[in-house]
């Protein structure tokens, strides 16, 4: 191919796929719609289509003799959820340790967050993202069964905690939040990081020569800035454990989270339509929780 | 953009009426008796529990597999599932010809028509059986069989000889007695285990009628469901998965509670655990080999089904997965004390254990006066014990 002849395109034949690209280019608006058609294909029909599709059969039953779901609109799946005292208590369950989880990986992010933005050399700074990262990439089943022995009687804990004359809390719902709040932790500390590179360190220097303290520059200053990112972060926290059934199961001892429910109506009972009635209070509850944090541009920092 | 939405919505809704339409329309009548063998077709596709069908994949040294198919000419593709309920989702969609299915999915498969009547006379091996598996409530409905034995054992009482004492011989130890072990005691992860708090009730609370653990009205799932809430408060946690147990029992986090042959085999000794055949009986599983009512590869099931209870596979598989074998000829090929371990053929031991089988609405032990709980109430009761 010459310079020549890659410059006048006329010089070449009409083959269709020339024919179809030089369509393409006069028409802009096919051509957008052909580009943005994939995207909408797999979120509208793949991702939210089957999503709706499950959830509807909340609104459905399951055949009592041949166990198969069958078309039978009613809200008595719905109206349970609400009067059923063990759907609202393993509700609330889920939400406190959802919301405990939360507010612990926050307290632990910010200080970390900080050192690693604001303290730490270029160096260091990259060996601590590494340090976080790094669990990130080991399988969330190898991170629960280290907890289970980390837990276990004859585990770390105890034999840290023995000669201060404490416990090891064991497979309990608080072994399943310290659990949960150690694979959450990278999730909540990558934003807040991120939030905090923004703040420019000459702010926090002006803060400190107009005179006030460190509490009140963090508190003035750092925390309205980075608070999106701080709420960003906790929207990881809070609905990975929302959702989250395996984690308890493996150290959190008899007690079960909404996601055990959901799975034994899947699993275990055949439940399907009660399963998606179940599953509408965890999305129910995020959505509220993303309605409320959607003025404070906490969505632009995910 | 409001319109689109509501177009979308509309699209979904349609697309799963359609899908849901499909599916209800798969319950068929069960097919009919075989009357005669013809021949091997070929291939033969499996669903049963890990360790079923082994073909030398996962340990070179264990293959019964292989011999079968150079026998038959069947080439046999395996699938394995973890729970029964697991077993009848899939089953359902009727990919596959044969199952090994335990007594609590057996009768769901014969009440919805996945299965096909045998006809036993087909199956040389299966006149070496154990009587007592034979025409048992779990594989046999209305005089006719539905499958044939392939293992079965109990659910036993394991329990830490350092730390549970006097040696328990009832299963009092993890009821009534529970609380002297609190935060130690463990059980089965399933609503099955309801059966063995309804064993210990029909045992030690004869007011309550309880004659079959499997068949419970009303009331008497009600005082199960209290003995277990009762026993809730001492439980360290349920297990489900037989590798969780025994290291819940090897760092001492459980010193009592249900457990499997197999499970005390894995144990190490320093861990410190027996495990007995409490007084009251146990509940335990006898699994059965079944047709596909829609199996296009029938001969060749028939082929697997007796293959599988001739004594030399049976004693691989049943030594493989840890259970006892159905056949007396099994011993022969098994290891040594094999059969004295897990009790093959004794009846009198057989006879305390009360095979998991499906509660259904008809009442099991034969009331007709009162309709009986069925496994979707046992789902529930389950779920709201765990709380």
């Amino acid at each position: 191919m010459t310079k020549n002849s890659a410059v006048a395109g006329e010089d070449f034949p009409s083959t269709p796929a020339r024919r179809i690209s030089s369509y393409l280019y006069k028409n802009a608006k096919v051509r957008l719609r052909l580009l943005i058609a994939a995207p909408v294909f797999w979120l509208g029909l793949v991702y939210i289509a089957a999503l709706v599709m499950l959830l509807i059969t909340a609104f459905w039953t399951v055949d009592e003799f041949t166990g198969n779901t069958k078309v039978n609109w009613n809200i008595d799946n719905i109206v349970s959820l609400f009067t059923d005292p063990l759907y609202t208590k393993v509700t609330l369950r889920t939400i406190g340790i959802a919301l405990a989880v939360t507010v612990v990986d926050i307290l632990l992010a910010l200080p970390i967050a900080f050192f690693m933005s604001k303290v730490a050399g270029p160096k260091l700074r990259n060996i601590l993202a590494i340090s976080v990262l790094l669990p990130l990439w080991a399988s969330y089943l190898v991170k629960a069964y280290a907890w289970r022995s980390v837990l276990s009687n004859t585990g770390v804990l105890e034999w840290i905690l023995k000669p201060l004359g404490l416990q090891t809390p064991g497979y309990s719902l608080f072994g399943a939040a310290i659990t949960l709040g150690y694979m959450w932790l990278p999730y909540v500390i990558l934003p807040i990081y991120g939030g905090l590179e923004k703040v420019p360190s000459n702010l926090l220097e002006a803060s400190s020569d107009l005179g006030a303290k460190t509490f009140t520059t963090v508190r003035k200053v750092i925390f309205p800035i980075i608070l999106p990112s701080i709420i960003a972060g906790s929207i990881f926290a809070f609905s990975l454990t929302l959702g989250d059934y395996i984690t308890i199961n493996i150290v959190g001892g008899p007690n079960q989270m909404l996601g055990n429910l959901i799975y034994t109506n899947v699993g275990t009972a055949n439940n399907l339509p009660m399963a998606a009635a179940l599953a509408l209070i965890p999305i129910g509850i995020m959505f509220a929780y993303l309605g409320a944090v959607k003025r404070t541009g906490a969505l632009n920092n995910l | 953009m409001k319109l689109n939405k509501a177009k979308g919505l509309v699209a979904a809704v349609a697309i799963s009426l359609a899908l849901s339409g499909c599916s209800a329309g798969a319950a068929n009548t069960g097919g009919t008796m075989l009357e005669k063998l013809g021949k091997n077709e070929k291939s033969l596709t499996l669903l049963g529990w890990p360790g079923y069908a082994e073909d030398g994949t996962n340990d070179p040294n264990t293959d019964w597999v292989t011999p079968f198919e150079k026998e038959t000419g069947c080439q046999v593709t395996f699938k394995s599932y973890g729970t029964s309920d697991e077993a009848l989702s899939l089953f359902k969609t009727g990919q596959y010809d044969a199952i090994a299915a335990s007594g609590d999915a057996t009768l769901r498969l014969i009440a919805g028509g996945y299965v096909q009547p045998l006809n036993t006379a087909l199956i040389p091996s299966y006149a070496g059986v154990y009587d007592f598996l034979k025409n048992r409530n779990w594989n046999t409905v209305d005089g006719k069989s539905y499958g044939v034995p392939h293992g079965y054992g109990a659910n036993l009482l394991m329990y830490n000889t350092k730390v549970v004492t006097p040696a328990p011989t009832s299963w009092d130890v993890v009821f009534d007695g529970a609380s002297k072990y609190k935060g130690k005691v463990t059980a089965y992860d399933s609503p099955i285990y309801i059966a063995d708090a309804a064993l210990y009730l029909m045992n030690h609370k004869p007011e309550l009628g309880i004659k079959n653990p499997y068949a419970l009205d009303a009331t008497q799932l009600a005082a199960a469901t209290d003995l277990l809430k009762a026993q809730r408060a001492n439980v360290g946690e349920y297990w489900s998965d037989y590798l969780k147990s025994i290291q819940s029992f090897e760092t001492g986090n459980s010193v009592v509670g249900t457990t499997w042959q197999v499970i005390q085999n894995s144990m190490s000794a320093k861990s410190n655990t027996a495990s007995i055949l409490p007084s009251e009986g146990a509940t335990g599983w006898s699994d059965s080999w079944m047709v596909s009512s829609t199996s296009k590869h029938v001969n060749c099931a028939y082929k697997w089904l007796d293959y599988i209870d001739s004594p030399k596979a049976n004693a691989a598989a049943t030594e493989y997965f840890g259970e006892a074998p159905v056949t007396n000829d099994a011993c022969q090929y098994a290891s040594k004390g094999f059969c004295d371990t897990y009790h093959a053929g004794d009846a009198a031991y057989a006879a305390k254990i009360w095979y998991w089988t499906t509660p259904i609405s008809k009442c099991l032990d034969g009331r007709t006066d009162t309709k009986c709980t069925d496994y979707a109430a046992w789902t529930k009761a389950w779920q709201e014990i765990k709380g």
